[in-house]
């Protein structure tokens, strides 16, 4: 038992500094040299200003931007403190939340008579996701049109051009980044 | 479900299988001394030095007891490493958030978390830990806890193959040339391909960005900027999927875009949860020289986990009719995954969430890419069960293995009383010591999950904590909130750490009860499993006659699958029937 005392304690503080020091540290300083965009948060810069990430969704409920999906954090899209509803199908809170939020998703869009793409009503795991599926962001498209008094057309254009589909044609969904597309859509002349 | 759900189901489980060789003949190599394909030239002067100051000599060898001693000793000063760097966290460096130090019982539940390879999430990782905690404390364990229990494996392979002898092996080395040989290399590679997708790895403090729109808050409050958690994540992520650990470096795990951003960091987390427990099967078979032995329990793994994972996948696609009922558009097409999109991330959809939740908890790694807790009765039911069987379809790295190869006794013990013959596995007899200590190993999970579960769900009145009884710790009303009480203790009971995250599980009952929960399963399990590897390595090797069942047809297989089956289902099905099962019920008859 005694014997096991040394090794015991220079194992575990020799692995400690060789998978907790020196090994986060190498992979920080090459990521840095290789990927600094990436490694910093894929940050989006705009007029000399950062405006968000390519990664994290924020909150959209202004009508000429396309909204993104309910988010269980608090406030909507905290990036500080992730989280989804954790609400399961059968729970009459669930039920409730999605009843509202399909109500005011067609409340918002008159234009649109089908039923309501599902990702626009529920609430994404992380409470931060950065996409709304295509259907979500079509279904949107008369509304932002109207909003910003530019012609559905071309809104609908932009929309396929920032579809992202899947990776080589297999892996993943497709999706549309909607930060991305709302920046465009202010660009849009 | 759609034909691309189908590809990339195949795809997942065909490169799996086809890593699982070079990497099991690798990790073989590792094991048995010999050259680690230059490896050794890279990390053989660190080992060395190790070994030296360590004042250890490497080919001693260890019997059952003293290795058995060792692992304990090794975890335990983990244990208290990892509880004292969170209580102390508040005036250590690297903390930029200036988290106080956690709590007795958070700190109790995460040092135990970890040193047990469970990682259940009790913390919640971007609002209560600072980056030392992460590196020095969280990725530290994962290291040596997924490096512990390959070593407790090739420490029973050993025991299978040697004969008359009193020893298994040496406990340090093979700690080091896991960690170092098979871990670090691995984590290295995958944490920057992670990091090529996005995955962030950095010491700054949280940043703070303008939003495009402002928005005002139903109480008013304005929000102008959005703070972005950061930090050092890609190296712990690469390791907490690799060593079946799964504990995220954010709250949401891998749901969170900075931790899994891409469909690609999406496959490569995905493969890694199960690459190194596939591999070892190779590894087992090449050690006990005849890989079909190996192959014959990757098989039993299969034919376990695809059916279960596209059975998950149809019930999540089929979705929620109360959500149809209310004007949602639930259909697959071009334009959109459908299914039952809560808690789950647009870029992964139904079938990469579906397939993430089987993986996670046939391996006991228990990250999630989407909310178990939002899943359809049945859907959520799979990964449950698949706990529940005992994590050993592929299950904990090393642990995992450890765990079939007691079913495997089981199993030939079973057919060895069919045909009325003394049982015998890879030449060595099985007899009552040997069958007394797998019982236990089998047993002891489904009793610490069940009384576990029980004493929660009835306890007396459990006014621990302010008068708290478990019913205001739940998230969901009626039998999904039976569900969370018994995947907590499922998860934690089976070194899982995966969860129906509804339930509130940082206050101090359920961080001591599920923390030792955790204890129990993890240790009660390693060291009758060290047991049997001694008395194994006593015997003297049988050679096969013409009555020996061979170990590594299909019908050995259907065998095996069959004694994993029929124990699991016999000792769940009547607690699931009063959760999820009920739960579909409802689900169909309120429709």
């Amino acid at each position: 038992m005694f014997s096991l005392l040394r090794p015991t304690i220079v194992v575990f503080l020799a692995l400690s500094l060789v998978t907790g020091v020196a090994y986060p540290l190498l992979v920080t300083g090459v990521a840095q040299l290789i990927f600094p965009r990436q490694a910093n948060g894929s940050l989006i810069e705009a007029n000399g200003r950062v405006v968000g990430s390519d990664l994290i969704g924020q909150q959209f409920d202004d009508a000429k931007y396309f909204w993104p999906r309910p988010s269980a954090t608090s406030p909507a899209y905290n990036a500080a403190a992730s989280t989804g509803s954790n609400l399961g199908p059968t729970n009459p809170a669930q039920l409730d939340a999605v009843r509202t939020r399909t109500d005011a998703v067609r409340k918002a869009n008159p234009t649109q008579h089908g039923p309501v793409p599902v990702d626009l009503v529920t609430a994404s795991g992380s409470g931060l996701d950065p996409h709304i599926s295509p259907a979500a962001a079509l279904y949107q498209v008369d509304r932002v049109a109207r909003a910003r008094g530019v012609d559905a057309h071309r809104v609908r254009e932009l929309v396929t051009q920032h579809i992202e589909g899947r990776t080589f044609g297999v892996l993943g969904e497709p999706r549309v980044n909607v930060l991305r597309l709302n920046l465009a859509l202010d660009s849009l002349k | 479900m759609t034909s691309n759900a189908w590809m990339q189901l195949i795809l997942y489980f065909a490169v799996l299988g086809l890593l699982a060789k070079p990497l099991g003949w690798y990790m073989a190599r590792v094991y048995l001394g010999q050259p680690c394909c230059g490896m050794e030239r890279v990390f053989g002067w660190l080992e060395r030095s190790i070994y030296r100051v360590a004042n250890i000599d490497e080919r001693h060898e260890m019997g059952w007891r003293q290795y058995a001693v060792a692992v304990l000793l090794f975890n335990a000063v983990g244990f208290f490493a990892v509880y004292a760097l969170l209580r102390l966290q508040g005036m250590l460096p690297l903390n930029p958030q200036q988290f106080a130090a956690c709590t007795p019982d958070l700190a109790f539940n995460t040092a135990a978390s970890f040193a047990t390879n469970t990682n259940w999430q009790s913390y919640a990782g971007e609002t209560t830990l600072s980056y030392l905690s992460q590196m020095l404390g969280l990725t530290v364990q994962n290291f040596v806890s997924a490096a512990s229990g390959m070593a407790v494996l090739v420490a029973l392979i050993r025991g299978l193959t040697r004969r008359t002898t009193a020893t298994i092996g040496n406990f340090w080395f093979d700690l080091v040339r896991s960690t170092l040989y098979i871990l670090l290399p691995l984590s290295i590679v995958v944490a920057l391909l992670l990091v090529s997708q996005g995955v962030i790895q950095n010491f700054r403090p949280y940043a703070t960005v303008n939003v495009l729109q402002p928005t005002v808050a139903s109480d008013g409050t304005k929000g102008e900027t959005q703070t972005l958690a950061l930090g050092p994540a890609a190296s712990q992520i690469a390791i907490k999927q690799l060593g079946t650990n799964g504990g995220g470096f954010f709250n949401v795990n891998s749901a969170h875009p900075f931790e899994n951003p891409t469909p690609i960091s999406n496959f490569v987390e995905l493969l890694s949860i199960l690459l190194i427990a596939a591999a070892l099967c190779y590894t087992f078979g090449v050690m006990v020289g005849d890989t079909r032995q190996g192959w014959a329990l990757l098989a039993a793994m299969y034919v376990i986990i695809v059916p279960l994972t596209v059975f998950t996948a149809w019930q999540e696609q089929n979705g929620v009719p109360a959500y149809t009922a209310l004007s949602v558009d639930q259909t697959a097409h071009v334009d959109q995954p459908g299914g039952n999109m809560e808690g789950k991330e647009t870029r992964f959809g139904i079938v990469n969430s579906a397939l993430w939740a089987s993986a996670t908890t046939a391996a006991s790694n228990g990250s999630v890419n989407a909310m178990h807790d939002s899943f359809t009765p049945l859907g959520g039911l799979v990964p449950m069960w698949l706990i529940q069987l005992g994590e050993i379809v592929f299950g904990g790295v090393g642990s995992g293995l450890y765990g079939m190869l007691m079913f495997v006794i089981v199993a030939v013990f079973i057919a060895g009383l069919m045909v009325g013959r003394t049982p015998e596995y890879l030449g060595k007899k099985i007899e009552a010591y040997e069958m007394k200590m797998a019982s236990l190993v089998i047993l002891i999970p489904p009793l610490v999950v069940l009384v576990g579960t029980a004493i929660a769900v009835i306890g007396p009145g459990l006014d621990y904590a302010a008068g708290n009884e478990i019913k205001s710790n739940l998230n969901n009303p009626g039998a999904h909130g039976f569900s969370e009480v018994l995947y907590a203790f499922s998860s934690a009971g089976n070194n899982n750490g995966s969860a129906f995250a509804g339930l509130t599980t940082n206050e101090p009952f359920n961080n001591l009860a599920l923390g030792l929960a955790m204890l129990a399963a993890r240790y009660w399990l390693m060291i009758p499993t060290l047991a049997i590897a001694g008395s194994l390595a006593r015997k003297k090797f049988t050679p096969p006659s013409a009555g020996t069942l061979p170990t590594h047809r299909p019908l050995f297989v259907a065998m095996v699958v069959g004694t994993i089956l029929l124990v699991g289902a016999l000792t769940f099905v009547p607690a699931l029937a009063l959760g999820p099962i009920v739960e579909h019920l409802q689900m169909i008859a309120a429709s």
